[in-house]
This record gives structure tokens, C-alpha cells and sequence, in this order.
């Protein structure tokens, strides 16, 4: 076990001074390599849990610890990979790649090594001076996760990578995760809106719930790499985790309202 | 054969077989691999795409005709001034005493002669300049790192905004009397109140920048392992240039302004001087010269720092 969360819960005070429970009583661990999921609606606190994971927030109660060490600040071992690149303007994008090898004070031909290995895993030969402002979506989020693990965190942490993306990319984005993944395995701790993209890439899904945040289940998918969107058994774990998250967001009606097809097939 | 009795079953119509052929064949297919439907189309390389869409629009004109175009948008300007020089030769066939009141503009070159041959002109362009620049140097100096620190860190900025709000008000002109008491009459008071003109602006044009910084930028330099001292220098500096270059270029035209009118308070050379100077000579054309450097002046030290600008911000889109 590499992560563990024990009893973790997180009050947001409102600008009003409103005390908001964002996360109640959260338990998991993750194994090392695994590729785990958090889905959810918003508001249901995945991204507070990413934030406590990355340590740009502490937990008003319970632990968070990697590695058996208590989660204290944000550090190049939980690298993060953010929905909107959070690429530097003012640095290329091999600038960008090495920030973080600067600050680990890296020998500058390791560096070099690093950097070139990274953009080429990634895809982005033939880009390695342009500025950010000249990449499409697609390549920016390359620059983002080459950046990332050219640090080699011990986790991988992804907040709504592909959500800013079109679909086109954002499946060819999945594609080509999955293959860095299964070249150079990492603890990843994906969060997601996106069922059929957290089914398609991990081995285990957390679901959560809002009012309060809340890790509702933790499924398992069982199935091998590429998985089969076809495969009956996918098709209807999918169906499941989908009519009970629309359960929870729009009310029983909406989901006895769901077509009734999905309704057989999750039956 | 079958027997053809009354209860056997009669053979599918046609329409039966023809769909029982086609569920045949899509049971095939979905067997079948799967292939992109359409073969990609070879790509138009860029060079050519290029060519294709300069082909299809009309051609820029000729360099000539566009530098031509660029000119005439200063007809008004010339229209102006040609209208100015008419009244000013008719005008003093009615009114002698125009001369003095209202120079034409080709007196601005008389002028001009005239002191560029006591050699004084470039004294005075050259004593202003020295002191702006002087003057927003420090400015910028002390003020850059006072403005961001106090965008970066809201404690340091509530004990020091009371302070900097208490001064800000005061107008620099004011601060003449007490400049000239501390100072004298000379270079160092001027430079005084022009960097007290310069420097508030960019104190809170700095402090917006830092302040401003996209958080999430700060939260990658943190998740790379940044200490912070190299996210100060790393993420909130970069981040906060362009609103530190619109500080220095809002300081040096106010700065510019308030060398003008400490100068023509009191001042031992500069454009200033020499306007107030030539006042007490009647010479206005002395004035008018004066006047016409300072816009010009102005005007080239503006697009110098938006040079700069654009030269320190590569990654930047235009200002």
C-alpha cells in the first residue's frame, strides 16, 4: 500500500463564514502502480481530495500519508497534472519540462537526457522551443504530464486532465496515457467526471457523492487493457455506476426516467 | 423435395429472403475487423496550402502604395500646421504683435537653429532626459520589489499600505518648497520630485502583478518541488512583468510631466527651463520649440519602453 487515507474529512469556510463539510469520514488506499480513479458529480469533493493528496490543503481531520509519511506540503513527489495545463507562459516547452529537474538540482546532462527522453515519449519532437501560446490543447497537456513525471514522482496526480480537451483528443489523449502508463508504470490517482474514461483506464474506481463529500464504493475493473467498450459485462458496470450517479445528482425521478434500456442492462 | 400438403410450411416470400440475407451479411461484418471507413486523403503540405490561399485572394499592394497609405493618414496633421503657418503670415500683415502671441511653426526651426548654433540646445534635451531617466531608474528600483512584495504577502502590505497611502495623495509639485529646502536649487531636487512622480504608480502596478499571479501557475511551481524563494523568482516575477512594464511606462510618462513643471518652477537648464526662460524673453518661439521637443521627447520615450517591453516578454502577445 503507497497511499493511504484514513477518516478524512475537510470544512471549507464560505466567504460568508459558513462552515461547508467538502469531504466526511474518506478511506482508501492505493497500491503502488495502480491506476485509480476518483469520479463523481461536482461538488462531491474530488478535487478538495486531490488537493489534500497533493498537500495545497490540510485536512481539518484524519490523515493522509504516501509511502507511510504524513502528507504535510506539496513536493515533486505527488507531481500534479491540472485541467487547464498550468503551463509557464514565459518558458519553451522544454523550459517548462525542466523546471522541476532545476529544483531537484539535477546534473544538467542528466537533465538534458531527462528532457529529450520526456518529449519524445510524450510526442512532441519538433516542438521543443515553442512557447505554450503556440500549442494546441492537446500538446500543452503532453507538456504538462511530460513535466510531470520528468520529475519521477512516487504518484502521478491528474485533476480533470482531458476535461478541457475536444473528444477527438481527448480519446487519443487516453490512448496515448495508457501507453506512457504501461511503458513507465506509476502510481496514478486520476480524478474525473468521465465514467467510460475512468472504466477505460484504471484498475480501480472510487465513486463519490456530495453533501457531504463522501467515497460512496470502490469498484474494481477487472477486465485487461485495451478494454472492450463492447463487452457486455463493461457495458453494464458502466450503466450501473452511471443510473446511480444520476440517482444522486438529479433524484430518483431522473433516474427512474433513464431510458429503459440502460435500466434492463444495469439490471 | 418437401411435400407440397396443405399444412407444410409455404417457402419465404421474397421480401423475407431478401432481409434474411441482409442479417446474414451484418452478422458477417460485425466479425469482421474494423476499419477506418475512408481512406485518409494524402495531406496538402503546408507550403503548398499556402500557396493554394495566396492564389485565391487578391495581391497586397505594391510597397510603395502601402508606405503611401501609411503617410496619408497624416493629412490632418499637415492640413493643421499648413493652416497655422497661412494665418500666422496673414495674420501679422493686420496684427504685428501676432509674432510674438502666435509663432508660426516654421519659427520652431528657426529656433532650433538658433540655439543648436549657441550650443545650448542639446544642453537642455540633454540635462531633461538625464534626470528622468535618472529618476525613474530609482524608481523602478525601489519600487518594483516594494510592489511586489506587498501584491505577494497581504501582511506586509497592511503594514505598509497606511504609510504609502498617507503620501500617495500629495501631489509632487508640492513637495517642491520642501525638495528645494533639503536639496537646493539643481539636478537632485528635480530628480527628487520626478521620482516621487513616478515611483506610486509603479509600486501599485507591481503590487497588482504579483497579486494577480494564476494561482494554479504558483500550485505547479509548488507540486515541482519549488522553495519560496525560487517560486518568488521563478513563477510570481515572470508572471508579474507585464504589469511591472505598464507600471514603468505609466512612471515615465508622469515622471515626464513632472520634470516639465518642476523645471519650469525652478531649474538651472532642461526643456523646462528653457520654456519659462524664453517667457520672460518674449521669445515664443522659443517656447513653442520647447513645447514641441517635450511632445516629441515624450513620445519616443513612451515607444522606447514598449521596445523593451517587447523584447523582455518574448512568450507575451503584443501590448
Amino acid at each position: 500500500m503507497q497511499v493511504d487515507v484514513t477518516n478524512v474529512s475537510k470544512v471549507h469556510v464560505s466567504m460568508k463564514g459558513e462552515p461547508l463539510l467538502a469531504l466526511l469520514d474518506v478511506n482508501f488506499q492505493v497500491e503502488k502502480n495502480e491506476f485509480f480513479s476518483i469520479v463523481g458529480p461536482s461538488g462531491c469533493g474530488k478535487t478538495t481530495l486531490l488537493n489534500l493528496l497533493a498537500g495545497f490543503e490540510q485536512p481539518t481531520r484524519g490523515e493522509l500519508k504516501v509511502g507511510g509519511a504524513t502528507i504535510t506540503a506539496p513536493g515533486w513527489e505527488r507531481a500534479v497534472v491540472f485541467q487547464e495545463y498550468a503551463l509557464f507562459p514565459w518558458y519553451t516547452v522544454v523550459q517548462n519540462i525542466r523546471y522541476g529537474l532545476r529544483r531537484k538540482r539535477v546534473p544538467e546532462s542528466e537533465q538534458r537526457r531527462l528532457v529529450d527522453h520526456y518529449v519524445s515519449l510524450v510526442g512532441l519532437g519538433g516542438f521543443e522551443s515553442r512557447y505554450p501560446r503556440e500549442l494546441s490543447g492537446g500538446m500543452r497537456q503532453r507538456v504538462s504530464i511530460a513535466r510531470a513525471l520528468a520529475v519521477n514522482p512516487s504518484i502521478l496526480l491528474m485533476d480533470e486532465p482531458f476535461a478541457s480537451l475536444d473528444i477527438q483528443t481527448r480519446e487519443y489523449m487516453q490512448d496515448e496515457l495508457l501507453k506512457i502508463w504501461q511503458q513507465e508504470p506509476k502510481t496514478v490517482i486520476f480524478v474525473t467526471h468521465s465514467i467510460d474514461e475512468a472504466i477505460k483506464l484504471s484498475d480501480r474506481i472510487a465513486i463519490m457523492a456530495p453533501r457531504p463529500g463522501r467515497v460512496e464504493e470502490i469498484k474494481t475493473v477487472d477486465f485487461s487493457r485495451p478494454r472492450d467498450p463492447t463487452n457486455p459485462a463493461v457495458v453494464r458496470l458502466a450503466a450501473e455506476v452511471k443510473l446511480w450517479l444520476r440517482q444522486q445528482v438529479f433524484g430518483s425521478k431522473a433516474a427512474e426516467e433513464a431510458t429503459l434500456a440502460d435500466q434492463q442492462i444495469a439490471r | 423435395m418437401s411435400e407440397a400438403g396443405p399444412r407444410a410450411i409455404p417457402p419465404p416470400l421474397p421480401e423475407v429472403r431478401a432481409r434474411q440475407a441482409c442479417e446474414e451479411e451484418s452478422r458477417v461484418a460485425v466479425d469482421a475487423p474494423v476499419r477506418a471507413t475512408a481512406e485518409r486523403r494524402v495531406p496538402i503540405a503546408p507550403e503548398a496550402l499556402a500557396r493554394l490561399a495566396a492564389s485565391m485572394v487578391p495581391p497586397p499592394p505594391p510597397a510603395w502604395r502601402r508606405a503611401l497609405a501609411r503617410i496619408s493618414r497624416l493629412w490632418l496633421l499637415v492640413a493643421f500646421v499648413l493652416v497655422w503657418e497661412l494665418v500666422s503670415i496673414f495674420g501679422q500683415r493686420i496684427n504685428p504683435q501676432l509674432d510674438v502671441m502666435m509663432p508660426p511653426p516654421t519659427a520652431v526651426f528657426s529656433a532650433a537653429a538658433d540655439l543648436m548654433s549657441r550650443g545650448v540646445l542639446f544642453t537642455h534635451i540633454f540635462d531633461s532626459l538625464y534626470r528622468v531617466l535618472l529618476a525613474v531608474g530609482a524608481a523602478t528600483v525601489l519600487g518594483v520589489p516594494l510592489g511586489l512584495a506587498m501584491g505577494w504577502s497581504p501582511r506586509f502590505r497592511i503594514a505598509v499600505d497606511p504609510l504609502l497611502e498617507f503620501i500617495r495623495p500629495i501631489p509632487p509639485l508640492a513637495w517642491i518648497p520642501l525638495s528645494i529646502l533639503w536639496f537646493g536649487i539643481g539636478d537632485v531636487q528635480i530628480v527628487y520630485i520626478i521620482f516621487l512622480a513616478a515611483f506610486f504608480p509603479i509600486v501599485l502596478n507591481s503590487l497588482a502583478g504579483a497579486r494577480d499571479v494564476d494561482p494554479y501557475l504558483v500550485r505547479a511551481g509548488l507540486s515541482l518541488g519549488a522553495r519560496p524563494r525560487e517560486l518568488f523568482l521563478t513563477v510570481v516575477l515572470p508572471a508579474a512583468l507585464p504589469h511591472i512594464f505598464t507600471g514603468m511606462r505609466v512612471g515615465l510618462g508622469i515622471g515626464w510631466m513632472a520634470l516639465v513643471a518642476g523645471e519650469l518652477v525652478a531649474a538651472p537648464s532642461g526643456l523646462g527651463y528653457l520654456i519659462n526662460n524664453a517667457r520672460t524673453l518674449f521669445r515664443s518661439d522659443y517656447i513653442l520649440l520647447g513645447m514641441v521637443l517635450i511632445g516629441v521627447l515624450g513620445l519616443v520615450l513612451d515607444y522606447l519602453m514598449r521596445q523593451a517591453a517587447r523584447l523582455a516578454m518574448p512568450w507575451h502577445k503584443g501590448q
